[in-house]
């Protein structure tokens, strides 16, 4: 049975601090900075908000977020593990508190500083105390260290079984590319790359070079999103949340689901993609444009597969067919995406497909865009949203 | 800094692109055949044109010349390079520019690339006298030792007749140090310790298995009850629940069900090229482990491997796989 989610809720407010490599402030103040700013998007006050959701890996409690930015009483907090799998399941949070009364305005948010502090590709360590140290224990003594390093075992998989060529992951990192260079907030604002220049570029972890690998940003990103009825109420015009799905497929280890029968796919997001479908009602010719968490090239094509814009194996050639351009099938990334506007964990995709659907992108496809997708990171549990005109 | 204070700063710096780094400068001796016989022996450079005269005559040289590489060398001051006067007002523009980077807290420095052009063959006798100019001074960047700024600066080399025998472009990072880098160059003050791999936190559920591997046997968890192998080791059995298990020990014989070579970042301890895979057990498990024993481009999907557990450094057992 399909969760009872559909047009339950909506994004009222939603906001970017800037993007850099040195923010020059605490994750507490682009905290505080972006959930201010989505709050003025919205038209809301400090004080209309009663939930707040983010990631269980943000450095910053939401009673400390909401004290900064002078947010009152909470009936709701919680948080989504799992990194980049997080990115939606910020939404599903939402939407399940809202549409069940636990509160009426979430606030969501995320902020970090990814380059000036922690950076996630100086990989795990022995030092780390976590829960899941142990599982890190099978992959770090022989080398494999580092986001990239698992990610490229899926690809180099996935290549062997689908005939997939570096073409398409050049196709794809360079769309995201072309779409900052026209993007002011983007890092890479008018910086566009050839294939002469993305093939000369240093390898990562081989299949992967660096134009396949998303930035590492300091930056905030917020959505608010309240009920239906008092959207309608706001400034801006509410977008719908028609869907939203949440899945840890079985056999589920933290980015090394080595162990599947098949890794050249992502299941998780199979059923991330079945639920938010069934919720909505919506099927993928539905869709118009997509935000596809894309901290790495090759990670699009297996979303694009799940979510069905292409046969199973077919997404080299859906890519090479121009579909994610501007005037193609399906508009991607029109900020930049994670490869090139910033990495803010995926949320600042959130406010990008937000903008889709209001019409506001800085990259607007000419076509009318009445439903957007937007997925979270893959190779951990993830989710994905479909969010829809009012 | 506050926005105000950064901007009084990059005024500063940039204040000093395009002047003299100092005034030209020329090493006290001029090229002579000592200093390149000396030069030649520490780096290893067998080549005759540089010190046998009879074969340098009869080369296409005609006599003698030195290794180009030693351009600067012949341009530096020594030691008294190392003790700038105290006097600040007396300090060359680069020390000057470096002294405003360390009121600011870019202490540290570091050399991080250099090119050299080479116009004409240096003989006995020449003069080389170095010119340096500050080119340019980047945006702040930051990098793994800290955030900084590189600082680029172009040498033209003279000779005795003002004629210009050779070029340099070298780029240093002027940088705030990162607390971390902080605390290990304080634990490299202690005595020095080569690296190891990093080796697996040693928990409840996992430690037999590694004491396994330290006695050379690379073990399958088998549940008591089902008899169904699981790898990584669990708690319990995912088919039928229980909490009895013992293990057999694998023949290590698969073959290679992924496979990637990493590049970057090289981690100290890990020897590079570096092979990690996915390897299908025959006994029908999966274990991560490295390809060793053949070059990368001859690793492929589908290949036949045979592992055995070998000590990879001073502290670590690890099962290691070769083409079988
Ligand atoms: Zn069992």
């Amino acid at each position: 049975m399909a969760a009872n989610f559909k047009d339950k809720a909506a994004i009222v407010g939603i906001a970017n601090t800037d993007f850099s490599k040195n923010s020059g402030r605490s994750e507490t103040q682009l905290a505080a900075e972006c959930v201010a700013a989505a709050l003025r998007d919205a038209g809301l006050k400090p004080s209309d908000v009663d939930g707040m959701t983010t990631f269980t890996m943000d450095t910053n409690d939401e009673i400390e977020v909401a004290r900064a930015v002078g947010i009152g009483d909470l009936s709701f907090y919680s948080r989504v593990p799992h990194g980049g799998g997080a990115g939606t399941g910020l939404i599903h949070q939402a939407v399940m508190a809202i549409a069940s009364g636990a509160a009426e305005v979430v606030v969501c948010y995320r902020a970090l500083n990814g380059r000036s502090g922690h950076r996630f590709s100086s990989g795990v360590s022995g030092a780390i105390t976590t829960a899941d140290a142990l599982h890190w224990g099978w992959y770090t003594p022989y080398g494999l260290l580092t986001p990239a390093s698992w990610v490229a075992m899926y690809t180099q998989r996935y290549m062997h079984i689908t005939g997939a060529t570096k073409d398409s992951l050049f196709e794809v990192a360079w769309t995201t590319r072309n779409h900052a260079a026209t993007n002011p907030a983007a890092f890479f604002y008018g910086k566009t790359f050839d294939r002469a220049e993305y093939d000369a570029q240093k390898k990562i972890v081989d299949p992967l070079s660096l134009y396949d690998c998303c930035q590492e940003s300091d930056g905030g990103s917020c959505v608010i999103l309240t009920t239906p009825e008092r959207a309608r109420d706001l400034k801006q015009p509410g977008v719908l949340v028609k869907g939203v799905g949440q899945a840890a497929a079985a056999n589920m280890e933290s980015m090394t689901s080595f162990y599947r029968p098949e890794i050249a796919a992502i299941p998780s997001m199979d059923l991330a993609a079945q639920q938010a479908y069934a919720q909505s009602g919506l099927t993928p010719d539905d869709i118009d444009a997509a935000i596809i968490y894309d901290a790495f090239s090759s990670i699009v094509h297996w979303q694009l597969e799940s979510w069905g814009f292409c046969k199973k194996g077919e997404a080299h050639d859906f890519i090479m067919d121009g579909s994610l351009r501007l005037d193609g099938r399906l508009p991607f990334n029109t900020h930049g995406g994670q490869l090139s506007e910033a990495y803010i964990h995926g949320v600042n995709g959130i406010v990008e497909a937000t903008k889709l659907v209001r019409g506001t992108s800085v990259n607007q496809p000419k076509k009318t865009v009445n439903h957007a997708l937007v997925t979270s990171g893959v190779g951990v549990p993830t989710g994905g949203a479909i969010l829809g005109k009012m | 800094m506050t926005p105000e204070e950064k901007k009084v700063f990059m005024d500063k710096i940039h204040a000093f692109v395009g002047m003299e780094m100092a005034p030209p400068t020329k090493g006290p001796d001029d090229v002579n055949k000592a200093m390149i016989r000396h030069w030649c022996e520490v780096m290893g450079d067998a080549n005759p044109v540089y010190t046998d005269e009879a074969f340098a005559k009869a080369s296409s040289k005609g006599s003698i010349i030195a290794p180009p590489a030693m351009l600067q060398a012949w341009s530096l001051e020594g030691y008294p390079m190392h003790s700038p006067s105290k006097d600040e007002a007396l300090l060359d523009n680069q020390r000057k520019l470096h002294k405003v980077f360390d009121d600011h807290g870019y202490t540290g420095v570091l050399g991080t690339n250099c090119t050299q052009e080479y116009f004409r063959d240096l003989k006995p006798g020449d003069q080389v006298i170095a010119h340096t100019v500050i080119d340019s001074i980047s945006e702040e960047k930051a990098t793994q030792r800290g955030i900084g700024h590189f600082i680029e600066t172009v040498t033209r080399f003279t000779d005795q007749n003002g004629e210009k025998v050779g070029e340099m472009r070298f780029r240093v990072l002027k940088f705030i140090p990162n607390e971390s880098n902080k605390v290990e160059s304080a634990k490299d003050e202690g005595k020095p310790e080569v690296p190891t791999r990093i080796a697996s936190p040693r928990g409840h559920d996992n430690a037999w298995w590694w004491q396994q591997v330290d006695k050379g046997v690379v073990p399958i968890q088998r549940c008591k009850n089902c008899q169904t192998l699981r790898h990584p080791p669990r708690s319990m059995c995912g088919e039928c629940q229980s909490i009895e298990w013992d293990f057999i020990e694998s023949k290590l014989e698969g073959e290679v069900f992924s496979f990637v070579e990493l590049h970057y970042p090289k981690f100290p301890g890990y020897q590079y090229p570096l092979i990690c895979a996915v390897i299908s057990l025959g006994e029908g498990t999966r274990i991560v482990s490295n390809i060793v024993g053949c070059k990368p481009e001859d690793v492929k999907i589908g290949m036949k491997v045979k592992g055995k557990v070998e000590q990879v450094d001073e502290k670590t057992m690890l099962p290691q796989f070769y083409p079988a």
